[in-house]
């Protein structure tokens, strides 16, 4: 991605800093990333979005050990990724640190701000969350 | 909407092709196909081309055009439409083109599927693959293509207790197949201990769970039914067709051990056949990882949900078994062209139910299925055809 415009990722910053979702109000599903509208209420959800801060607290529901990684991520190789299911309902792939690759389904997990990836030597830095086992 | 039959198939060898461009490839495919059906250039309707990335694999867009011109239809002056459906454009493609000639648009269309993946590093062509993954939300924090079905193939294991010995079984059998098979990338069988012993890729999927990068290109004619006795006595009707779409990340969907694009695609085409899962004599299904084959053979109906590592273990879709699977060696053994790989898993079930299909023909042959899949399950085609008597 070394050629992607600075937009591409300001756009997504709200989510990939802080995990805020949307909420129907209508059926009281969460939705993350956010959505225009909910899929089920469909017309009746319009206008009854709403945003909400996720706690960043989940369970691992599966996992692998990337040991092939992409050029960006091979200083970090061998990394664990995960399915994370969060405490407020949607589900998220994410790395998952400070666990020495120790990694389970059902463990407690906790979000954490990381740097994510790298455009080598001399490109932009990404930033976002990764997960780490409760303590 | 009209019967519609398959009057003719042509494939290229896969494999690193490092000799043939682009365009090389996806000419010899079509104008094998071509000379199999007797058709000439002046009766093709139009031509329909499954293509994953050419702009990223080898730079090309407007590939629609360029096939049209390379097969030296150009003064015809045919449309010629490319359609992408990740590693399922090949299948939709076909989809497309039964399509157009069922609903009695088109008589005869020819129905291609290229990608020439070994003109990029290793590294671009993991990347270019990713991009049939969730961009933002699945690649960016470091997944890969394989991690993403390793991470399926864990919570199989977890769920129904599905072993790494099976998911290598997979492997395995479609290496013995593919070393029947003339158009293989991998002609070479092999045993359970080179499975488990290959490095690593992201666990517990190693280097021979995984599917090759590929070059390769395949072809196939599609005609009315009324107007294909004119050219084969041999015509193979396309009796179900269907296809369905899935959240893109997997991560969005309600249960990741199951593909419910498969699921939903299959009834469609099943529906449209009037037939039963059990009724298929032999099936090339889309075994980009070998976990992906397993979750096809339940997510087909061939046997019930969490048996998909029962079945390879007790043999069930070997050649001989009750229901074979991937008689081409698979997308494993076969190879993966991204474009090619659907229209590829067409012409060895025609070759099937031909009788055409040598040193691994299945006996008495009649239905048979294809099912290709795009990305992590997002996308699904499934085609059934049947040996017209």
């Amino acid at each position: 991605m070394a050629d992607a415009a600075v937009p591409r990722f300001w756009r997504a910053i709200p989510q990939r800093y802080n995990l805020i979702a949307n909420q129907c109000s209508t059926c009281k599903k969460v939705y993350f990333p956010p959505r225009e509208s909910c899929p089920y209420c469909r017309r009746k959800s319009i206008g009854k979005m709403k945003n909400i801060k996720l706690s960043g607290r989940g369970e691992i529901v599966t996992f692998t050990i990337i040991h092939d990684a992409p050029e960006q991520f091979e200083g970090q190789a061998p990394y664990p990724m995960a399915i994370i299911k969060l405490d407020e309902g949607p589900k998220i792939t994410a790395q998952i640190v400070d666990c020495d690759n120790n990694v389970k389904i059902g463990m407690k997990v906790q979000s954490t701000f990381r740097k994510i990836q790298e455009d080598g030597w001399v490109g932009a830095l990404y930033y976002g969350y990764k997960f780490k086992p409760v303590k | 909407m009209r019967d519609v039959a398959i009057i003719g198939v042509g494939l290229t060898e896969f494999g690193e092709l490092w000799d043939k461009s682009f365009r090389e490839l996806i000419a010899e495919a079509g104008s094998k196909a071509i000379f199999d059906s007797g058709i000439g250039a002046s009766e093709i309707d139009a031509l329909y081309i499954g293509c994953m990335s050419a702009g990223r694999f080898v730079g090309q867009a407007h590939v629609g055009a360029l096939v049209a011109d390379q097969a030296g239809f150009s003064h015809l002056h045919i449309p010629s439409i490319r359609v992408e459906s990740a590693d399922a454009s090949g299948g939709l493609a076909l989809r497309q083109g039964y399509l157009s000639v069922a609903s009695g648009l088109n008589d005869i269309v020819v129905v291609g599927g290229i990608e020439k993946m070994t003109d990029v590093t290793g590294n671009a062509a993991s990347d270019i693959l990713a991009t049939g993954l969730d961009q933002e939300w699945e690649t960016f924090f470091g997944v890969t293509y394989p991690g993403i079905y390793a991470m399926i193939a864990n919570r199989h294991m977890h769920d129904y207790g599905t072993t790494r010995e099976q998911l290598a079984q997979v492997a395995v059998k479609n290496h013995a197949n593919g070393s029947l098979n003339p158009y293989a990338q991998f002609k070479r069988p092999i045993d359970i201990k080179n499975v488990l012993n290959a490095p690593i890729v992201a666990s517990p999927l190693g280097m021979l769970d995984c599917s090759p990068l590929s070059d390769g290109a395949a072809a196939v004619v599609l005609c009315a039914l009324d107007k294909a006795k004119k050219y084969t006595d041999k015509p193979v009707k396309i009796i179900g067709s269907g296809q369905a779409s899935d959240m893109l990340p997997l991560h969005g969907r309600e249960n990741i051990c199951t593909f419910e694009a498969t699921v939903y695609a299959a009834r469609s085409a099943y529906k449209q056949a009037g037939i039963q899962p059990k009724d298929i004599d032999v099936a090339e299904v889309h075994d980009c990882f070998t976990i992906a084959e397993i979750l096809a053979v339940e997510d087909l109906g061939f046997v019930k949900k969490g048996d998909g590592g029962k079945a390879i273990e007790n043999k069930i879709t070997t050649l001989d078994g009750q229901i074979p699977v991937n008689t081409s060696g698979g997308l494993k053994a076969k190879g993966h062209p991204v474009g090619a790989t659907g229209v590829s898993q067409i012409a060895e079930i025609v070759f099937q139910l031909r009788g055409q299909a040598d040193k691994r023909q299945i006996k008495d042959a009649k239905v048979g299925l294809a099912h290709s899949i795009g990305g992590d399950g997002a996308s699904c085609v499934v085609h059934v055809l049947e040996a017209m008597k």
